[in-house]
């Protein structure tokens, strides 16, 4: 039964990590930028939530919905100032301003919510845990919806890029920027489109990370954040099912090094994974190898 | 119809086009020729709006085009079919074609894509295939098609027998000109000047960046610098 348990959980966790790292893996497809501040777009969704949901006593469900709200407005914005104005200039530029604008959000939210840790209430207390075999395995509810949702975002992205025009128009962009334009996409408000999609999604992965694991701060968002980057380029950056396949493969790494070999080694284990990964296939497991342009 | 003039595009410190001017009539097909390097897609990027002129104007039916962002073009009735075919290798012949109609609306797109299966019948054949499948001749024709879902009065074709095996070459060209007995204008760029002059009826010949000639494409055709120059001797 501990393996079982220890497999859900890791699922559970890996689906946090997908839906952030859907986020990481389109923009970079769309704007060749690997935005390091999206963790911290999490940490915004959690406190919003948690003022809407536990300070004001609202539904749960408005709070979801605010945290929504204001990170894809907050994605849209961060974009618009900080990156789009460097949309020629080195990637390294780009690397470097997007770390600044990840501590700007960790220090953002210092200053307004403190220091001190808040505990957060799970958007799903009180409902019912799920027994099976005579009581042996016990599943949260926080575990089945974040699983639910996980594999719901995912259905729906992928019938986003293939079934809509918008969704065309970002695989259109990401091939070939200056070929889109030519057909009439407007490639500045497809990369906007992006950043608002992703942040949304970094929203609620926030109140399902905050649901499952209750401690709020102003770091709360680095460590998934930068897991969840993991998980893409293990997956494979750019490719969609290969953002969801490595958040889930590495959820359920790392609680299984936490269970069986030491809460103190799962990151390192979770990490040396990775540079195993890359070592044996650099463009990650679902990932296409791509030749510099030269 | 369309009037490029004193047209000064850079790459960086680079003078890529140094005052460049030419027109292009309602109806007519127009050839740019000249060596690799001379500014030929240079020109058709400009007028697309990849690139940004430093100084110089391009009018479109009386309307400034120098400004007008790339992916604003398109609306004015004008495609660029570009160098290389670009067609997004990724996505299938059909989304090829839907990336093409994308400004415009379902009724227009889905007409737009029965004349271009019409057209081009091994397109229809190939529809779900993706893009990165077909053969070099079948990409051709899909970046051709794709531009034209846009139904453009202008149609601006940058090498479109690059790389294709002579008997295709002839194919493209036989395509070229119905499109333009069916009444579309037709900015051509080639380095394969013997079939772009057949074609043409006028031509300008740029060298380095300058417009050095032009003409009517059969006088230019009998000209012994472009003979040397261009066609083999």
């Amino acid at each position: 039964m501990g393996f079982l348990e220890n497999l859900i959980n890791g699922v559970s966790l890996g689906s946090v990590y997908a839906i952030i790292a859907l986020g990481y893996t389109m923009v970079y497809g769309i704007a060749r930028m690997l935005n390091f501040a999206h963790g911290d777009v999490i940490m915004v969704g959690g406190y919003v939530s948690f003022i809407i949901a536990s300070s004001m006593g609202l539904n749960p469900l408005f709070g979801i919905l605010a945290a929504v709200v204001v990170c894809t407005l907050l994605g849209i914005t961060i974009e618009k100032v900080a990156y789009k104005p460097l949309r020629q200039s080195a990637s390294l530029t780009v690397l470097i301003t997007a770390i600044g604008v990840s501590y700007l959000l960790q220090n953002l939210a210092l200053l307004i919510w403190g220091a001190n840790p808040k505990v957060y209430t799970s958007v799903v207390a009180g409902w019912p845990k799920l027994m099976l075999f005579d009581g042996q395995l016990i599943i949260s509810a926080e575990t089945i919806v974040t699983i639910v949702v996980c594999a719901v975002i995912m259905v729906l992205m992928v019938l986003f890029i293939h079934k809509t025009k918008m969704g065309k128009a970002m695989r259109a962009v990401s091939e070939d920027p200056g070929a889109a334009r030519l057909m009439g996409i407007n490639v500045d408000s497809t990369i906007s489109t992006t950043f608002a999609i992703g942040s949304g999604l970094a929203a609620i992965a926030g109140v399902l990370l905050c649901s499952s694991y209750p401690t709020l701060m102003p770091t709360t968002g680095a460590m998934p954040g930068i897991k969840a980057f993991t998980a893409a380029v293990f997956g494979g950056i750019g490719s969609i099912p290969g953002a969801v396949l490595g958040g889930i493969l590495l959820g359920i790494i790392e609680v299984f090094a936490k269970a069986y070999i030491g809460t103190q080694f799962s990151d390192a284990i979770v990490f040396a994974v990775l540079i195993i990964v890359l070592l044996i296939k650099p463009s990650g497991l679902l990932g296409k190898y791509v030749p510099e342009k030269v | 119809m369309l009037s490029v003039q004193d047209l000064n595009v850079y790459y960086g410190s680079i003078h890529a086009l140094k005052g460049v001017s030419f027109d292009v009539d309602e109806g007519e097909i127009v050839t740019l020729i000249g060596a690799n390097g001379a500014g030929k897609s240079t020109t058709l990027n400009t007028i697309a709006g990849l690139l940004r002129p430093r100084t110089g104007s391009i009018t479109y039916e009386g309307e400034s085009l120098t400004n007008v962002p790339a992916h604003k073009i398109v609306n004015r009735s004008i495609a660029l079919c570009p160098e290389g075919r670009r067609i997004f290798l990724n996505m299938t012949v059909r989304e090829n074609l839907e990336m093409g109609g994308f400004t415009r609306d379902d009724a227009e797109a889905s007409e737009s894509m029965e004349r271009v299966f019409k057209r081009f019948p091994r397109l229809r054949e190939r529809e779900s295939q993706s893009g990165g499948t077909l053969s070099g001749g079948e990409q051709q024709m899909l970046a051709m098609g794709r531009a034209l879902m846009s139904n453009p009065k202008l149609l601006m074709l940058d090498e479109p027998s690059m790389g294709l095996a002579p008997i295709l070459v002839e194919e493209i060209f036989d395509i070229i000109k119905s499109l333009h007995e069916q009444g579309t204008t037709i900015l051509l760029v080639e380095q394969n000047a013997q079939m772009a002059l057949s074609v043409a009826d006028r031509a300008y010949v740029l060298e380095t960046g300058n417009v050095t000639m032009s003409g009517k494409a059969s006088d230019l055709a009998n000209d012994d610098r472009v003979r040397k120059a261009y066609l083999g001797g």
